[in-house]
């Protein structure tokens, strides 16, 4: 089970933009009649989105009240699972997978490039407050190891000097592009396919 | 080597495209109304009948899971829930799946809810996997455009409505009744079986679960015919399987390959051999981080089957691949797939809540040969007070791999580790006794 610290700092006020109220609508009418707080997950993320990536409390209370259920039931939720960030992680938010199969292949490299040029420790905003970084379990990559997962997108085949340049991008408030950073096409295997050849040239 | 012509994801790299007309190309939607006509009992014996074990992990037969849910409905509706929550360390087959295939899913989701009574689908998908996921709703908006599911698919007159659920960073939703709770807008806590969710699951109601791989292969199976499928691998343990190689390998990758193929085989041919070499080999985890590991003289004739790895005391699992070699510290990689259990225990039964921890610092102790001597038989202890004294499976998940540790690399640990125990006295001292107060009870009684 994970720890998570909630900030100390919390804004008075939280409520849905009017987009993100359309979306909340939408997303309860997925779960039969009477069991709104199914919804309860979707309207985390849309908070999240909404509040520059992170969910305060006030939040929680509010979808609460949205949703008709206890204030509890919003934050237990908010703290069991791992993705919902209850501190201010910066726009941008890196997570290194560092679990076995990345590990073996390098993926503390990429958290000491993390160390040198974000902050020593991890979920420690940087220096320009713009993003932190956090060691995360397995991302579910694992062939395109190591990998880090920078908001949405996941940045495959790294190599130190490639995942350095993506950070110094990021402190500047630049995206780099996703994906594989040896070139390689989704899941193959780079050298040598051996099968599905004649899709492969057609 | 499996013939090209056998393998059902034709896009597995995405050389053809995923969307609708593409995938019609490749065969999938041709006649699911024919398929759907044949009748639910017919389903239900191919499937049985192409002795198509589930692809989550476990192997249940599939189609043994679908005749439990009741054949007519009663005053509760029923469920189809796909499991995407791909978490398993090793494991990222069904990413491939819902990126590349997502007609192949949705197909399968439309004919198991015919078969076992179901208008709604929930499809649960871990929550790191956003961009996935937005390739699979626009699947799913074409085939609701098309009229391939929706109020009357494929023109079966069957309703049938798919819904996406993210999950958010929780490996213990992966199982079954985690996922249900989550799904229900709760903590992803297991809930205790029986109830089974075939008669009690989605907010109380008859429930079916299956992963999104075994959905996947279901509509290419009822076209092709269970005999071919069952033609495939060996006998109980049929067809194919997307394996996922990763680690210390040349090339890693996601292959499909006929059930029962050589580990060897999997490693040299498709994925480029071990990194330095055959004899480089260390250690291979055949199945998730869940599973125990193999040793190199066991790696080198094992076929890749539910039963011949159970006979090996290990596991097909997801059929996720780590190939260790022998530039990695084996202790220090097994210590961080404990620290990975440590992390992702819902917390809900002790002995896995603290047993998973006590693992995790015992190994980090061991790897940097801090640890003593006496240790290892106390880790060995310590996984069998977890193993089958929790709700779910997570504890076995938890236990088997420092099981393959010590099963495979005992001596190393030993080695490794030559601290004096804290209590010379050759002793019958229970392990829960803290030891640094029975040494001073010791020093005492000696001064």
């Amino acid at each position: 089970m994970s720890l998570k610290k909630v900030s100390k700092e919390q804004p008075d006020k939280f409520e849905f933009s009017d987009e993100n109220l359309d979306l909340a609508k939408k997303v309860v009418l997925n779960y039969p009649t009477g069991k709104k707080k199914s919804a309860v997950m979707a309207l985390l993320y849309l908070a999240q989105k909404q509040n520059n990536n992170w969910i305060p409390l006030a939040a929680m209370k509010y979808i609460a009240k949205y949703l008709e259920i206890s204030y509890i039931n919003v934050y237990e939720v908010a703290t069991f699972y791992s993705m919902y960030n209850l501190a201010p992680v910066g726009k941008y938010f890196i997570q290194i997978c560092t679990t076995t199969p990345c590990m073996i292949r390098g993926a503390y490299k990429l958290v000491d490039v993390c160390k040198k040029n974000i902050s020593e420790k991890e979920n420690e905003l940087s220096g320009n407050k713009n993003c932190s970084w956090t060691e995360v379990e397995c991302l579910g990559a694992c062939i395109s190891a190591p990998m880090a997962q920078i908001n949405d997108d996941y940045y495959e085949d790294l190599n130190t000097k490639q995942f350095e340049s993506i950070v110094k991008d990021i402190l500047k408030d630049k995206k780099p592009k996703a994906g594989s950073y040896r070139g390689r096409v989704n899941s193959e295997p780079e050298k040598n396919r051996q099968t599905l050849l004649e899709t492969k040239n057609a | 080597m499996l013939e090209d012509k056998d393998r059902i994801f034709k896009n597995l790299y995405n050389d053809l495209g995923a969307d609708l007309e593409s995938a019609k190309k490749r065969g999938d939607w041709s006649n699911t109304k024919e398929i759907c006509s044949k009748g639910r009992d017919w389903i239900i014996e191919e499937v049985k009948k192409s002795e198509l074990r589930g692809r989550g992990g476990a192997g249940f037969p599939t189609g043994l899971k679908w005749s439990f849910a009741p054949k007519k409905v009663g005053t509760k509706p029923h469920y189809l829930v796909i499991n995407a929550d791909e978490s398993e360390p090793g494991t990222c087959k069904d990413r491939d799946i819902l990126r590349f295939e997502p007609h192949k899913l949705i197909e399968g989701c439309l004919i198991a809810s015919y078969a076992v009574n179901a208008h709604k689908c929930y499809i649960y998908l871990r929550g790191e996997y956003y961009n996935e996921g937005a390739k699979l709703q626009s699947a799913i908006d074409e085939a609701y455009k098309a009229n391939l599911i929706g109020k009357n698919s494929s023109g079966t007159g069957w309703e049938l409505d798919i819904y996406i659920h993210y999950g958010a960073g929780a490996y213990i939703c992966g199982e079954e009744t985690a996922l249900l709770e989550s799904i229900e807008g709760n903590k992803g806590q297991p809930r205790l079986k029986p109830p089974f969710p075939a008669l009690v699951g989605l907010y109380g109601c008859p429930t079916i679960i299956n992963n999104v791989e075994t959905i996947a292969v279901v509509p290419t199976i009822l076209r092709k015919g269970s005999n071919w499928f069952a033609s495939l691998g060996k006998p109980k343990n049929t067809g194919t399987k997307i394996f996922c190689i990763s680690g210390n390998v040349n090339s890693p990758c996601n292959v499909e390959e006929e059930m029962g193929i050589k580990l060897k085989d999997l490693i040299e041919k498709h994925a480029g051999g071990v990194v330095g070499g055959w004899d480089n080999l260390q250690a291979v985890i055949p199945g998730g981080s869940s599973m125990p590991m193999l040793s190199k003289e066991i790696s080198e004739n094992i076929t890749m089957d539910f039963d011949s790895l159970v006979e090996n005391k290990s596991g097909l699992g997801t059929a996720g691949v780590i190939v260790i070699n022998k530039d990695q510290d084996i202790i220090k990689c097994m210590a961080r797939i404990a620290r990975f259990y440590k992390h992702e225990s819902c917390g809900q039964c002790t002995p896995c809540r603290e047993g998973a921890g006590w693992m995790w610092r015992i190994l980090e102790r061991m790897a940097k040969g801090e640890a003593s001597k006496d240790e290892v038989n106390m880790l060995s202890d310590v996984t069998k007070q977890i193993e089958g004294h929790t709700i779910c499976a997570f504890g076995e998940g938890s236990a088997w791999p420092v099981q393959g540790l010590l099963r495979h690399f005992k001596k190393e640990i030993i080695e490794r580790n030559n601290f004096d125990p804290l209590v010379k006295d050759n002793k019958n001292i229970p392990y829960l006794i803290d030891q640094h107060i029975l040494e001073e009870d010791i020093k005492n009684v000696k001064g």
